[in-house]
């Protein structure tokens, strides 16, 4: 019965309570697929094993009754997130062999509530990238084809195989973590939905950390119902990160009412690109008279400082990476680079770092290193994080204007072929973030939801933006657009 | 700013990551393309404003100063690529 992986997860939990399926069938189903799916790239340590124990236990509890929703649920975890025993490698090579002695917060409290992992998925090294190429595993590939044509397209980045397994039916959902729009860009390219919460509702403990401050988890799904199941599994607070927020975690599903009858939807006017394509102008149209329709008043918005925050992520994500990154030394964990006759400490660090992180990390550790050395902080560093003050309170104008949401597009364009970016400069691959990266410099929630196709037949999405720790009611308006857009098409199978 | 050989050399020292003479010019063209990317942010008025600390307000916890973890020394090591007698081993620091 390979229709098992095209469940949603909230119609999995239902099968199940209900005794139709077993975790176990569900489970044994994606591991099928996810076998035959090889071409994808999407899992890149399978654990065939260790789910289908998790399944049994989570069947047994089934069926004593009172399991939580997301009970047996098969799912796929970013290679980001440790994983006890596990290898977690973070896409990159220098974390070669690094089986962690622990679990991530998060993957605890998704084992605890009884869903089944069934592998790591792919990503950009250190989560550093726009369309998973940066892998040390190679590329993760995306389902969607333009039509007829075999290019092989990206499926966006970093979270590239969390949005390709979901995609491709390959597990019901993914974990994924978004610091500049790693959850949003990927799930827009895949016709999939991703939410990236308020910053400090997931604990960020035990998740390979890129940019401190603006780095979050959150669940890659086939449905804002399953985001809002998967979300509230994920959240929490976690005295072991002091930044997550000692705040309740709603019931996300329960809020899903499908009624935004009188919310008032912003529409920023500086998200209007020079140069974005016809379609993806017409998409945000479209979605903006669905919210009409759907009872909202659609508002114009001014976010005035939306400009500077691409150059201002620029700036602050490196910072905090050359910092975050310094640990990988060749001394605690991971790769070593073999040393020559003479070599002393500082050689093994250079030589293991020039080794073990690809290009693009490099450079990013590098551009840190720059923007916070002696003389360059103040121009640098301390200006973007002035920066970032000013773009929040773009934000915070608008709210404290009634502002309910924020509509944008999730990305500028739909998903791009593999390798047809290797000679742009990596400022145009940035440019992927345009859309996405101010909610994470603001620290809010952000939605992706999937609400057309391109003419080629690709899948593109939308954004919305939400109050801080609002996620709830910003789930319902998502909840209200994907019924309004009716998104079903799926990629037809090639792999 | 233009980032010339030396300094690319430098900032590559600084992060600790070997980077041979022959791949200096182009990191350095790198480092010019992302910079004046970011060079933006000199035409925002910025007086008066405060760097961002904490993009949620919120005052860290406070804890007991008490132990919480240890006796763990085998797993702190096992993922080492050297380690002896309780350990991490590397090369040779002081002469």
């Amino acid at each position: 019965m390979s229709d098992l992986t095209k469940l949603t997860v909230a119609a999995a939990r239902d099968a199940m309570r209900a005794g139709e399926v077993t975790s176990v069938e569900l489970t044994e189903a994606c591991i099928a697929a996810i076998d035959g799916a090889d071409a994808l790239g999407a899992f890149v340590h399978k654990t065939p094993e260790l789910a289908l124990e998790q399944a049994g236990a989570a069947d047994a509890r089934i069926k004593a009754g009172d399991a939580p929703g997301m009970c047996g649920i098969p799912m796929g975890i970013k290679d980001l997130f440790c994983t006890k025993g596990v290898a977690s490698q973070a896409g990159s090579r220098i974390l070669e062999g690094f089986k962690p002695e622990y679990e991530s917060t998060v993957s605890a409290q998704l084992f605890d509530a009884g869903a089944v992992m069934l592998g790591k998925l792919n990503m950009d090294e250190f989560a550093m990238g726009s369309s998973n190429e940066t892998s040390c595993y190679g590329n993760a590939v995306n389902p969607w084809r333009r039509g007829n044509d075999d290019t092989a397209l990206t499926p966006g980045g970093s979270s590239g195989g969390s949005a390709s397994a979901v995609a491709a039916d390959l597990c019901l959902a993914a974990t994924g973590t978004d610091t500049g729009g790693s959850i949003r860009q990927p799930a827009a390219f895949t016709g999939t939905v991703g939410i990236k919460p308020t910053y400090g509702r997931c604990s960020r403990w035990g998740i390979v950390a890129f940019a401190s401050s603006l780095d979050q988890a959150g669940p890659m799904t086939k449905s804002v119902r399953d985001a809002a199941i998967v979300l509230g599994a994920m959240a929490g607070h976690d005295p072991k990160d002091s930044t997550s927020a000692d705040l309740q975690v709603p019931d996300f599903e329960a809020m899903l009412t499908g009624d935004i009858n009188g919310k008032k939807i912003g529409i920023p006017a500086e998200y209007r690109m020079e140069g974005m394509p016809i379609e993806i102008e017409k998409l945000w149209a479209e979605g903006a008279d669905m919210l009409r329709d759907a009872g909202a008043e659609i508002l114009d918005i001014s976010l005035p400082h939306t400009k500077y925050a691409l150059p201002a992520y620029y700036v602050i994500a490196p910072a905090e990476a050359s910092s975050n990154l310094a640990r990988y030394d060749g001394v605690r964990y991971g790769h070593r680079a073999t040393l020559a006759q003479g070599d002393g400490i500082t050689e093994m660090y250079e030589k293991t770092r020039a080794e073990g992180f690809g290009p693009e990390v490099q450079r990013r550790v590098m551009v840190g290193t720059y923007v916070l050395s002696a003389g360059f902080y103040d121009a640098y560093y301390n200006r973007a994080r002035k920066v970032r003050t000013l773009i929040k309170k773009d934000f915070e104008d608008v709210f404290a204007a009634g502002i309910d949401a924020i509509l944008t597009p999730a990305t500028p364009s739909s998903a791009f072929g593999l390798g047809e970016m290797a000679e742009a400069d990596p400022v145009q691959m940035y440019l992927n973030d345009v859309f996405t990266v101010t909610v994470n410099l603001a620290g809010l929630p952000g939605i992706s939801v999937p609400t057309g196709q391109d003419k080629q037949g690709l899948p593109m999405g939308l954004q919305l933006i939400g109050r801080p720790w609002e996620e709830g009611d910003l789930l319902n308006t998502a909840y209200a657009l994907e019924a309004a857009a009716g998104f079903m098409a799926k990629p037809g199978k090639w792999w | 700013m233009s980032i010339d050989l030396e300094t690319a050399a430098r900032v590559a020292k600084l992060a600790r990551i070997k980077v041979e003479d022959d791949a200096l010019p182009a990191l350095a063209d790198e480092f010019n393309t992302i910079l004046g990317f970011i060079e933006q942010l000199n035409e925002v008025d910025v007086d008066g404003v405060e760097p961002m600390v904490s993009v949620t307000p919120m005052r860290l916890a406070r804890r007991q100063d008490g132990v919480t973890d240890g006796n763990q020394q085998d797993k702190v090591l096992a993922n080492a690529p050297d380690a002896r007698e309780g350990f991490f081993a590397v090369p040779k620091v002081v002469e």
